[in-house]
């Protein structure tokens, strides 16, 4: 390895190379990647087709041993997914709005936190390895622990939130339920938040870190405070990173499982059933794999609808800009 | 400069796709993804002995049976110390040896579905016994005919009312009795005494009048699990043959919003509601344990549990205290009304019919319901033993043993033997803990309400 890397090296150095080989060396990156994507192919894209085949049968448990001859369903399964007036498609609606309300937030806070945090940390100053150390922690934890250690701590007779809220502190005379109720539904963004918002923060020092010094001194020279600098240099700076970031993070969001699963257990309240959850609902828990598999189906044409949408919005801007 | 402007841009599109793809795949791959990624994992021990899957013989000389065993003792650990000296005797006896796997019973029914779909499953496990007809539609499960029942020792040894949860009526069951459980009543010996009270109660009105006299601001006459799904639908069930209800008629068709069912539901979530007996809190109790240790605690006086005189001694109860009764009864039985005052409740052994080793399975499956197994591993367990020759044993001629053997003879039903039992077990049971939910919040649930949930739960049943 090492030797071909020296080999390679000095005649692409010295000498400029001719056409024929710079587009050999354009390739090279594209078949690096070329067994990363095959593998993708195989390991992401033959699921997602078995999936959408499973949409269009009556998958139920006479088949599970042999789901090959499972009946076919047709659109059967979609168009109960999509009745809004049946009580199936009706939770769907309501649980893919409760997806889409706790998305917005949870995107709009992390975003917001990651963003205070890296221009608060973006000067050097005595201390700020260790805040970042600290800032990163919720990432870091395992989704399990951090999330049943909330759990109790939301508890209503033993959980530390009302012992402070409560006990301590006085603020209501009922003790308030996080785990169930509407209340639930904010319980599961904070604990969202808390969990996804050091990602924004690591995503935006890193985009911090490549923004030049002499631009803040310029603009700090034509009298820009520290909002304006922020206003006019770091987010426009930021503007690539800040388009990745959203879209992962809404997607990463809009998909939650982990944290209501560990948070309410197998069948979370209504007021915050995201729709992973729900999925896994309808297929798991009620046996009903083909219904499962259109909602999912559903769910896929709605986040690519999003996904390419927001690329061609964001990237007109780009351009404009 | 100009020329990689563009590039970073094209990555990022395909960067991009492929995180849609990937995610909204994590999206449809819930479907799937069990039956990849558990399956495989769960089964290789059971693949372990390469010579002796060719061919077993009777003497299975290098044969290894893997059994998923459930949760029934104080932790899965527990389970392992109570079970493991059993298997060590049933390896020398025969020459099989037994992986076991301990499952809670949060994971079983989903890793039993991936088994099934997998085709690569345990030999032996342990199932919930209303899971039963569920199951059989599956066709995982090995038939026990009579000749198979012939094998391992006859139909006959099984206590009749436990057989009954073993499968739909008619069929070969796919499964036998291995404990048998049944709900009672218990109560707190020491604060009935303290409030007056000589008698357990017999009807309801005695129940929510005692429950009312203990219930103080920092007590609780009663306590309930009411955000487990199991435990819901089962005192719902129990609710509802009182009442004259069922919730599937005899053809099997579903019949989840009559009012029978409505006025069973009622007075359970009312308990809460309005007889005001039953912390709001217990709203969030769902893992099975949380209301036995508020009664173990003394924090309330009563509770609708199966066995648990063993875990309420480990959860240090004075054993002195523990009382227990049969389910109160309706004041008055309604038209149609049933005494039934518990379910037929308990666990079940199947084995898999992709199992490789059938005849040691079911070697495996006549030692565990033998007499001598059934009297040592009920008498740990604290349940019942579901053959009648074991009952000579004096550990079960207790009271406690006795009023449950009782329930069992006289007074329990089995859950609705039908394809679309665990279905109907998850929609009745979150239904009801959403109304808990509800009612905890403030919030009032009335017939109307129960009646439109109940109707919504039974929309959502495939047929």
């Amino acid at each position: 390895m090492v030797d071909t890397v020296q080999l390679g090296r000095p005649p692409l150095e010295t000498a400029p190379p001719p056409r024929k080989r710079r587009r050999r060396r354009e390739l090279l990156p594209y078949l690096l990647l070329l067994p990363a994507l095959v593998l993708e192919l195989l390991i992401h894209i033959i699921p997602m087709l078995v999936g959408v085949g499973i949409s269009f049968l009556r998958l139920t448990q006479f088949y599970l041993r042999n789901w090959s001859a499972a009946p076919a369903a047709g659109f059967d399964n979609y168009r109960l997914a999509l009745d809004f007036n049946q009580a199936a498609g009706e939770a769907l609606l309501h649980s893919f709005l409760v997806t889409l309300g706790f998305t917005v937030l949870v995107l709009g806070f992390s975003w917001m936190f990651g963003l205070a945090a890296a221009v608060f940390t973006q000067r050097s100053f005595r201390g700020r390895g260790l805040i970042r150390t600290v800032f990163l922690i919720p990432y870091a934890l395992p989704v399990f622990a951090s999330v049943i250690m909330w759990s109790f701590m939301f508890q209503r007779d033993t959980g530390i939130v009302n012992h402070v809220l409560i006990d301590q502190l006085h603020l209501a005379d009922q003790r308030p339920f996080w785990l169930i109720g509407q209340n639930s539904f904010y319980s599961l963004v904070i604990v969202e938040v808390w969990r996804s918002w050091p990602f924004a923060f690591l995503m935006l020092t890193a985009g911090m870190q490549s923004i030049p010094q002499d631009l803040y001194e310029a603009a700090a020279m034509d009298g820009a405070g520290v909002f304006a600098q922020i206003r006019w240099v770091t987010m426009p700076m930021l503007k690539s990173v800040n388009r990745v970031l959203l879209i992962v993070l809404f997607l990463w969001t809009f998909l939650e499982f982990t944290v209501p699963y560990v948070l309410f257990g197998k069948s979370a309240p209504e007021q915050a059933d995201l729709i992973s959850m729900h999925i896994y609902q309808n297929s798991f828990v009620t046996w009903n794999f083909g219904t499962g598999s259109a909602m999912s189906v559903l769910l896929l044409i709605f986040l690519l609808v999003v996904t390419v949408g927001y690329l061609a919005v964001s990237s007109r801007g780009s351009d404009n800009a | 400069m100009h020329r990689f402007s563009l590039g970073p841009r094209k990555l990022l599109g395909l960067f991009m796709t492929a995180a849609v793809i990937a995610t909204a795949c994590g999206g449809a791959a819930t479907t799937t993804a069990p039956v990849t990624t558990t399956a495989p994992v769960a089964s290789a021990p059971a693949v372990s002995a390469p010579a002796a899957s060719a061919a077993p013989t009777a003497a299975g000389a290098e044969t290894t049976l893997t059994y998923w065993a459930s949760n029934q003792g104080t932790s899965l650990e527990n389970d392992k110390q109570v079970l493991t000296p059993e298997l060590d005797k049933f390896t020398q006896q025969t020459g099989i040896k037994v992986n076991l796997e301990v499952v809670p019973w949060s994971d079983l029914l989903n890793r039993i579905l991936a088994a099934t779909t997998s085709g690569q499953g345990p030999d032996v496990l342990n199932i919930g016994n209303t899971w039963s007809a569920s199951l059989q539609a599956t066709g995982a499960f090995t038939q026990f005919d009579d000749a198979t029942m012939n094998q391992i020792g006859g139909k006959d040894r099984f206590l009749a009312g436990s057989l009954s949860a073993t499968g739909a009526a008619g069929k070969p069951p796919t499964a036998v009795p291995l404990y048998s459980l049944a709900y009672g009543l218990y109560y707190n010996k020491a604060q009935f005494a303290a409030a007056g009270i000589t008698q357990p109660p017999t009807t309801w009105g005695e129940f929510v009048a005692d429950a009312k006299k203990l219930t103080t601001p920092q007590h609780w006459g009663l306590s309930l699990e009411c955000g487990s799904i199991s435990e819901n639908v089962h005192s719902a069930f129990t609710l509802s043959q009182q009442q004259g209800g069922a919730f599937f008629d005899d053809s099997g068709k579903p019949t989840f919003n009559t009012p029978q069912n409505i006025a069973a539901i009622k007075q359970y979530i009312d308990f809460m509601q309005s007889d005001k007996i039953v912390n709001p809190s217990d709203a969030e109790y769902s893992n099975g344990t949380e209301a036995l240790s508020d009664f173990a605690k003394g924090k309330s006086s009563m509770m609708i549990w199966q066995a648990a005189s063993g875990s309420l001694a480990q959860l240090g109860m004075n054993a002195a205290d523990i009382g227990v009764a049969a389910l109160p009864l309706p004041d008055q039985m309604p038209a149609g009304g049933k005494k039934v005052t518990s379910m037929v409740a308990g666990i079940n052994l199947a084995v898999f019919n992709s199992s490789k080793n059938k005849d040691a399975a079911l070697q495996f499956v006549k030692f565990m319901t033998s007499t001598p197994e059934q009297e040592i591993l009920n008498k740990t367990y604290g349940s019942l033993p579901s053959v009648s020759e074991a009952y000579s044993d004096p550990a079960f001629q207790t009271p406690a043993v006795q009023l449950f053997k009782n329930i069992l003879a006289t007074s329990a039903a089995p859950l609705p033997a039908v394809a679309q039992e665990s279905q109907f077990e998850t929609l009745i049971g979150t239904a009801m803990k959403n109304m808990f939910a509800e009612a905890a919040t403030g919030k009032v649930v009335d017939d109307s309400e129960i009646s439109s949930q109940l109707a919504a739960a039974q929309q959502q049943l495939t047929p």
